[in-house]
Parts: structure tokens; sequence; C-alpha cells
């Protein structure tokens, strides 16, 4: 057990050398590199968003984004499948507090519209679809908590998922035919830098995947909560 | 040397890189492990973060007379860190998630959750 130890020390020692090094390398320049200048000057009047982190990840870096929604949609399929059951039963934990269920009832509707907000302004505000869609996904985090022996269906959430996803590659697919190439944005007109109606699809690709993270979180959560045994034992 | 804001940052950032290496070496218990990866994650995408930033200067988002779309290159930091740490936290997300049902099925397996129990690839 010494021994283990001590091989731990001395590989978060070397670590932390190799961390030491890059904070003396590092030297906080004054102005931005070639990349960072070529999307501060250029992503406004090309893209038309007011947000340059919206354009550069639904934009120009649109394929990722669509990578790390597969990525998203496969942990969710993985955890499903891991999960699975053919009777679906109720959660042993019956009782929650008072409180919580009145606070839930008030709070679930001003998460939702919160998290439809911040995804609706993805390209105008700090936000966007992923965080818009955990937002969502907090306010079915404390409907599990406040009833833990309800049954979410599944089905809605599976359907509103495939759907956001199928109809996101089907823009994508059209940026294809209509404008410079795969998940162009310039399909729509893109408008006055600023508007709620702006930047092209970017505002209906953001709502998409804020729909798809939002439901993927949500059923991620749910099946954990659903399987049997869910209570560990240390 | 001062300590400015961005110094402060890449030394937290790695603190929590650290604090988290060292759990994930040391603790036997696999939701004490998953932890300190998920320590580890938010001290890399904070160090992501730190590298992108310039002194003085503000988000990269056109607002109103102060950030406008022609001094934008001149007042905003760099966008592509924070294009970046979005990319990684979703999979971070995804990572924890996994682990956490993994953890959960060896559990239902073996009514333990001590690393020291699974010796199945032990040799």
């Amino acid at each position: 057990m010494k021994m283990r130890n001590s091989i731990a020390i001395a590989l978060v020692l070397i670590f932390g050398i190799f961390l030491f090094r890059i904070f003396e390398y590092h030297h906080t320049s004054t102005s931005l590199n070639n990349s960072a200048t070529y999307y501060n000057t250029n992503a406004p009047a090309e893209v038309g968003t007011a947000n340059v982190v919206t354009a550069i990840v639904v934009t120009y870096r649109g394929l990722d984004t669509l990578g790390e929604v597969t990525v998203l949609f496969l942990t969710a399929l993985i955890i499903g499948y891991i999960l699975k059951q053919k009777n679906r039963e109720k959660s042993v934990v019956n009782y929650t507090s008072e409180i919580l269920i009145t606070a839930v009832n008030i709070l679930i509707p001003a998460s939702i519209i919160l998290g439809v907000y911040v995804f609706i302004n993805g390209h105008l505000t700090p936000g966007g679809g992923f965080q818009g869609g955990a937002i969502i996904a907090t306010g079915i985090v404390l409907l599990i908590l406040s009833n833990p022996s309800k049954l979410m269906n599944m089905k809605v959430l599976h359907f509103i998922e495939s759907i956001s996803g199928f109809t996101y590659i089907l823009i994508g697919l059209a940026g294809l035919l209509f404008a410079g190439g795969f998940l162009d944005n310039r399909i729509l007109p893109l408008g006055n830098i600023g508007n709620l109606l702006s930047a092209g699809a970017i505002p209906i690709i953001y709502s998409l995947i804020g729909l798809k993270v939002g439901t993927e979180i949500s059923s991620i959560l749910a099946s954990i909560n659903e399987t049997k045994e869910n209570t560990i034992k240390p | 040397m001062s300590l400015t804001i961005d110094k402060i940052a890449l030394i937290l950032g790695m603190a929590l890189m650290l604090t988290g290496l060292w759990g994930g070496f040391t603790q036997k218990n696999l939701l004490k492990i998953i932890l300190s990866f998920s320590i580890f994650d938010t001290g890399l995408n904070i160090l992501i973060v730190a590298l992108g930033y310039l002194p003085g200067r503000t988000a990269p988002i056109i607002e109103g007379e102060v950030v406008t779309q022609e001094n934008l290159a001149l007042v905003a930091i760099d966008p592509v860190p924070q294009a970046l740490v979005l990319t990684a936290i979703v999979i971070g997300f995804g990572i924890t998630a996994l682990m956490l049902v993994f953890a959960l099925k060896m559990n239902q397996d073996k009514k333990t959750l001590d690393i020291n129990q699974f010796n199945d690839l032990k040799w």
C-alpha cells in the first residue's frame, strides 16, 4: 500500500512539474492570434450572429457540433440499453417533502421558459442549445426528485429527440443544396445583427439542439431513476 | 510577477487537475474515482478558457455602442477556446453519465463499490 501511494505521489509530482512548465511558458498576450482575428473580424458579416462563439460552434465548426450531439445520443442510447428492463417498475423511494413538491410546481414552468429563452437567443446573448437544454433538464430533475415513483413517458421524449435530430440533419443537407456547404446557415436571409430573427438558420438549429439535448439528458436521468435496485450500497 | 486574473485562473485550473489526478490514483471507492475525474475535467476546462483570455478585453459578443462589428477584433477575447470548452463540457457529461451507470451495474453485480473487490482483470 505504501508502494502504491508513493507511485501516485511520483506521478502527480511529474504532472505538476509539467503544468508548472506550461505556467512558466504562458505569457499574457496583448493581441489576438490569426484564427481568432479572422473569426472576430469576419464572423458577424459572414454568419450574421452577434455572439461569435455561436458562429463558431454552429456554423464554422458545425460538423463538430453534429458529432457532439451524436456522442450525447450514443450515451443516452447505451445507458438506455444497459439499464433496459422488460417491466418498468416504480421506484422504491416514495416519500418526498411537501416543500419540494410545492416548489417544483412553481419552478418547472420557470426553468422550461428560461431554457427556451436561452436557446432561442443563442445567437445574440451568452448561451445556446446545450446550455438551454441543460436548464430544461434541471426542471426534469426536479420533477423526478419530487415524485420518484412517477414513470416518465419515454415515447414522447424519444419522439422529440428523433424529430429534432432528423430535422437538424435535413437543415444541414439543405445548406449543401441551397448555400455554400453542409450546415451552412445562409439558406435563410441573414437579417440585421442583433435581431431575434437573424443569422439565417442558426436560431432554428440551436432550438433543435436545445430540444435534443434537453430530452436526451432527461431520458438518461429517467432511465437511471427507473432501474431496479437503484439504491447503491457503499 | 503580478497575479492577473488569467494567472489566477491558470493556477486554479492546474490545482483542480492535480487534485483530480491524486483522487483518481488514491481513492478506492468507484464513486469517488468518478468524482475525481469530474474535478480533473473541470480544471482542464478552466485552464483552456484561461488560455484564451486577454487583459482588459470583453466577451466576443456585439453589444450596443461598446462592442460593435468594427472594433470586435480590438476589444474582444479569443472565441475559439470557449467553443472548444463547450464541446468538452458536453463530452465530459456524457462520459461521467456512462461511468456512473457502469458503477451502478458493477454495484448490482458485487454489492460493493470498493475497487479492490473487482479483481477479474488482475494478473
